[in-house]
């Protein structure tokens, strides 16, 4: 991360703005029938999100093995004829692996040298609902262990109810906590449902000091949708401009589709801009979209349309 | 070709053009002629359609001349009766088939017509096709439901139509699908720049299995369509357009009994208050002004912003404006696409010029060379600024900045169009404040240029009458059974006195303007003859008269804001007071006429407050009202029969609905009217709700007719219509020959009344 860390700034609760929601949706749904991507661009645009894919495996039934499985996908997300046949002179690896605290050792351990930073949840993920002194610890655990970026979850309660001071106060400390790792703040958008909440979540987080702010845990009724993107984006372009700080934006659950990694990225580029295309302000939290551009990537280099069983597992 | 590596350094879009291919083949079966009677003609004197994006070719169409639009006429004359009389569902089951071969061919409907018209294909794609599709189906349903839902009401016949280069396709598809559906048979005329979906169209009439003649297409420039409007055996004609052009319409059909439906030009409103969600009005001006290239009618092309937001909201448009794509039209990733013609151009620049010279502050974007024009934003644009007023029809808008609620409708309002408006804000019920005050036919909250087939579309004062879509469109392709009055020459009037006395005490009858009794102003009065003999002196009006009774009823205002239950009220007490002064009246009239107005006051009051706003199902998510808006200032030319009834048979129905009148009372027996000033003036009907002017019926509605502050006109005397209707072409008011003078109905309400269409989007 080769940006100036957003140092937050005072509880500011005048930024909030009443986000209409058909006008959003509208927008969501035309921005991403505006722009098509074809051939060569499609490619280079699905192998960019693949650099900015936080490889995810956040499931009850974790385990080393498994941990170290999907980084080993990490390293390699294409197989060798893929990365020739596009022309890349190395093989890309994805922004980051995702995991639950106690899988950040194997997983640490098994992307050693690569580079690829370990990011794990932590605050009680992924309700949030524990005494804050634990996810405070749960944080500086999960730092101890090797995590590089940490995760949290905000109490939605604090939206619902509208004390954005103690959302506030919650998120710098969780900041604070994080020390040298950089913290993404998941708004869990499913739970705070109107894009009004949406937004000033979104600003209560960035000027608590989020490096990033991310849509979903993955586990909410509703997961990351572009209206809600659109909402967060807009919050992140508000921010820079009342304050300078830049803040990047990840959103994460309910993404399979190759198509989806571009929807998100065409979001990026019209709303935030070139910039927020690099892994360093923008991250797709996904698991399964991997081997969609994975087929569709071998797609562009063969002309066949692809077999599911000829792709390595994550 | 850059390579991956190269593209991922700078993560362009890269082009992505459709595949034209097929529209070539197609092209190839040109040069062609005109669709009649079921097939193609020869093609005759040629004129070139051509690609504005790449200044190419694309076909050569036939020029239509006065024969081939009357064997056109003719083919669709000699198809109506066969048409009108097949079943509901038969008609039904063609449209159907129309709306089913359209969509199997969207593809090569939406590449031909971003080639012929330089719009992006994406917007063809999305919005042109899809809904053409979207009003046969809608109006296969009006086929089928005809009988039940219009019962007494057949098709005109035969009816010409003229329409636009912007939408082409979705254009025929709003003009063609109700007329057909209400059983007429068309002559349709394409737009000179844009012909070929129409062409590409008749051969989809040829597949689905239309009946030959019911459909016909005839290519050309200006002087086809004159054509068409000056055949003899058109019944209706409806058109979109330029005011200008429509003006010349309303001139050339004036008098000649031909049904006639306008929508023209606009220079709508988009109102940004403080409280609206900015970036979702960013997105709106997107959609408004730089969707089609601003080729569109409705376009919301004066932005009307907050003060308190005007800095940010104009940083954001800018910044907004700096993304879009000006370029390919076949490109999928194009916003803005070419401007239909070289003329267009010119015009645009022309005007931006002239704005620019009055003062605005012009930013673009980036566009390429040729038939393109940049994004762009005239900023500090007063309204004495020709940018302000003037229709620019291209992807311009232009921004000033109010300081309250009340300035923001004055700015809106300010402006001889009334087609559509456009409101940015959260908070409801300002919102809908201004939706209830703004003079537009369509009323868009937080959203803009959303059109549907069951939301009536269609403008107020110069931007035309009449509306397509849904039941209120499906009106304007029928009319009632009865035919029209027979028409009586009025006899000439003159001022000088009969010398023959008067039994009696003198009675001195006046004006009634501004509820005050007032003479005339030239000081002359004419006797009024019964059965040869005088019996009694009535103002002699002039045009003067006229002025004062528009003004006065300019300043009843109140009347319209009024509830239909406390308009009732004061129509009832009307109607009591009436039947109170029956005894005297019986000396002028028979008791029967005088029993028939009391009841007509009741009628009517039982009417005020149940002709009442529809809501459409139109997209989820949205309320779409249809309210129905008195005019506000109304005239109205009487019967010379039954002085009193013919008088109440229009002045009522208008004022239940919230209008003001000034009446121009029967000619040859205006005593009984006059009569009812009194009546009026102890009934609680404010001063300027009703004004009575008497004198020569012709040189007083001439004067109504052409007055520019009077929004609509009844005539009940079809000798003077030619002259009446063309002289309305000025403000383009709607003029309406009533055909039954001392009827009563829902059509008097409706003639009262314009259709506000106001869309809300919703969403948690």
């Amino acid at each position: 991360m080769t940006q100036e860390r957003n140092p937050g700034t005072p509880l500011d609760c005048d930024s909030f703005i009443n986000v209409n929601r058909p006008a959003a949706e509208r927008r969501a749904t035309t921005l991403v029938a505006r722009r098509s991507l074809k051939g060569a661009y499609q490619a280079a645009w699905l192998l960019n999100a693949i650099s900015c894919m936080d490889l995810t495996t956040l499931a009850g039934d974790d385990t080393p093995d498994r941990v170290r499985r999907l980084c080993a996908k990490a390293r390699r997300p294409l197989s060798d004829d893929i990365v020739a046949g596009l022309g890349l002179e190395e093989m890309p690896t994805t922004a980051a692996v995702c995991v639950y605290p106690t899988m950040i050792a194997p997983a640490v351990q098994a992307l050693e040298g690569t580079g690829i930073p370990v990011a794990s949840v932590a605050t009680g993920f992924p309700a949030g609902l524990m005494p804050l002194d634990l996810r405070l610890a749960e944080i500086r655990y999960a730092v101890d262990q090797g995590a590089q970026e940490i995760d949290i979850v905000i109490t939605r309660a604090h939206v619902l109810g509208g004390d954005w001071a103690a959302l506030y106060d919650e998120v710098a400390a969780m900041r604070e906590a994080c020390g040298a790792a950089h913290m993404k703040a998941i708004l869990a958008t499913g739970d705070l449902v109107t894009l009004s909440n949406v937004y000033a979540a979104s600003m209560v987080a960035m000027q608590a000091g989020a490096d990033f702010i991310k849509t979903s845990t993955g586990k909410e009724a509703v997961n990351a949708t572009l209206p809600v993107g659109l909402t967060m984006c807009r919050a992140i372009r508000d921010y820079r401009v009342a304050t300078g700080h830049i803040v990047g934006f990840k959103p994460a659950g309910g993404m399979k589709t190759a198509k989806d990694a571009l929807n998100w990225q065409v979001l990026m580029r019209e709303e935030l801009g070139r910039d927020w295309l690099r892994p360093d302000l923008f991250r797709l939290g996904a698991s399964s979209m991997l081997g969609d551009i994975e087929r569709q990537l071998s797609h562009h280099v063969t002309g066949r349309y692809a077999g599911h069983h000829r792709h390595a597992l994550a | 070709m850059p390579t991956i590596t190269e593209i991922l350094d700078t993560m362009e879009y890269g082009p992505a053009p459709e595949s034209e291919t097929l529209a070539r083949d197609w092209l190839k079966r040109g040069p062609f002629g005109h669709f009649i009677a079921g097939a193609f003609t020869e093609p005759g004197a040629l004129f070139e359609t051509r690609n504005p994006a790449r200044d190419e070719v694309l076909a050569e169409v036939s020029q239509g001349g006065a024969a081939d639009v009357d064997a056109a006429v003719k083919a669709a004359r000699k198809a109506q009766g066969a048409w009108a009389k097949l079943p509901g569902h038969q008609r039904a089951r063609h449209l159907y088939a129309i709306a089913r071969q359209i969509q199997k061919r969207e593809r090569l409907f939406a590449v031909l017509e971003a080639l012929d018209n330089g719009k992006p294909l994406r917007e063809a794609r999305d919005a042109d096709i899809p809904l053409a599709v979207r009003h046969f189906y809608h109006h296969a349903g009006w086929a089928e439901l005809l009988a039940e839902e219009f019962p007494g009401q057949v098709a005109h016949g035969v009816c010409g139509q003229i329409i636009p280069w912007n939408f082409p396709l979705l254009m025929l598809a709003w003009k063609i699908a109700p007329a057909l559906a209400a059983g007429n048979t068309v002559v349709l005329k394409p737009a000179e720049y844009t012909p070929l979906t129409a062409l590409l169209f008749a051969e989809i009439c040829v597949e689905a299995g239309l009946p030959a003649g019911v459909v016909n297409i005839v290519t050309g420039d200006g002087a086809t369509g004159a054509a068409l409007v000056a055949h003899k055996d058109v019944d209706k004609i409806a058109f979109t357009g330029s005011t200008e052009v429509g003006r010349e319409i309303r001139r050339a059909t004036a008098g000649t009994g031909k049904a006639l439906t306008l929508e023209l030009g606009g220079k709508s409103p988009f109102m940004v208050f403080a409280d609206a969600d900015l970036d979702a009005a960013v997105e709106g001006v997107v959609d408004a002004i730089w969707f089609n290239q601003g080729e569109v009618c409705c376009a919301g092309s004066r932005i009307l912003v907050a003060e308190s937001v005007a800095t940010e909201f104009t940083t954001r448009l800018r910044a907004r404006m700096g993304s879009l794509r000006v370029g390919d039209p076949l490109d999928k990733s194009t916003d803005i696409g070419a401007i239909v013609h070289p003329r267009q151009l010119a015009r645009i620049r022309d005007l931006v010029a002239q704005g620019v010279a009055s003062g605005g502050v012009l930013h673009e974007g980036a566009a390429p060379g040729g038939c393109f024009h940049p994004p762009a934003l005239m900023v500090e644009v007063s309204p004495a600024n020709p940018c302000f007023s003037e229709e620019i029809f291209g992807p311009v808008a232009v921004m000033t900045t109010f300081r309250t609620p009340d300035e923001a409708i004055e700015l809106a309002n300010n402006t001889r169009y009334g087609l559509a408006a456009s409101i940015w804000s959260e908070n409801l019920t300002l919102a809908m404040d201004i939706a209830a005050k703004t003079r537009a036919g369509v009323v868009w909250i937080n959203t803009t240029n959303l059109f549907d087939a069951n939301a009536p579309f269609g403008g107020m004062r110069e931007s035309g009458f009449g509306r397509e879509g849904a039941r209120e469109g499906m009106a304007a392709y029928l009319r009632p059974v009865q035919e029209t009055a027979a028409s009586t020459a009025l006899p000439d009037l003159d001022g000088l006195p009969v010398p023959v006395a008067i039994d009696g005490i003198d009675r001195t009858h006046k004006l009634y303007i501004g509820g005050a009794q007032k003479r005339a102003d030239n000081g002359q009065s004419y006797s009024v003859m019964q059965d040869g003999r005088p019996i009694g002196h009535a103002p002699y009006g002039s045009r003067k008269d006229i002025r004062n009774a528009v003004e006065a009823a300019h300043k009843a205002a109140g009347w319209s804001a009024m509830s239909g239950h406390q308009r009732a009220q004061v129509l009832y007490f009307l109607g009591e007071n009436l039947a109170a002064r029956a005894e005297s009246l019986r000396a002028l009239l028979p008791s029967d006429e005088i029993e028939a107005a009391v009841a007509r006051c009741f009628y009517y009051a039982a009417w005020a407050d149940k002709f009442n706003a529809r809501v459409h199902d139109t997209q989820s998510q949205h309320i779409t009202l249809a309210l129905k808006h008195a005019f506000g200032v109304m005239g109205v030319i009487c019967a010379e029969d039954a002085p009193l009834l013919g008088l109440l048979s229009l002045v009522l129905p208008s004022i239940a609905m919230g209008n003001r009148v000034v009446a121009v009372t029967s000619q040859s027996a205006p005593i009984a009217a006059l009569e009812l000033a009194q009546v009026l003036a102890c009934s609680d009907i404010p001063g300027g709700v009703v004004n009575l002017v008497s004198g020569p019926v012709g040189d007083l509605a001439q004067v109504l007719a052409a007055h520019d502050d009077v929004a609509a006109l009844w005539s009940a005397q079809p000798a003077i219509a030619q002259a009446i209707e063309q002289a309305a072409s000025g403000n383009l008011k709607p003029v309406w020959q009533v055909r039954a003078p001392l009827g009563q109905g829902a059509e008097f309400l409706t003639a009262a009344t314009q259709i506000k269409t106001i869309w809300v989007p919703y969403g948690a």
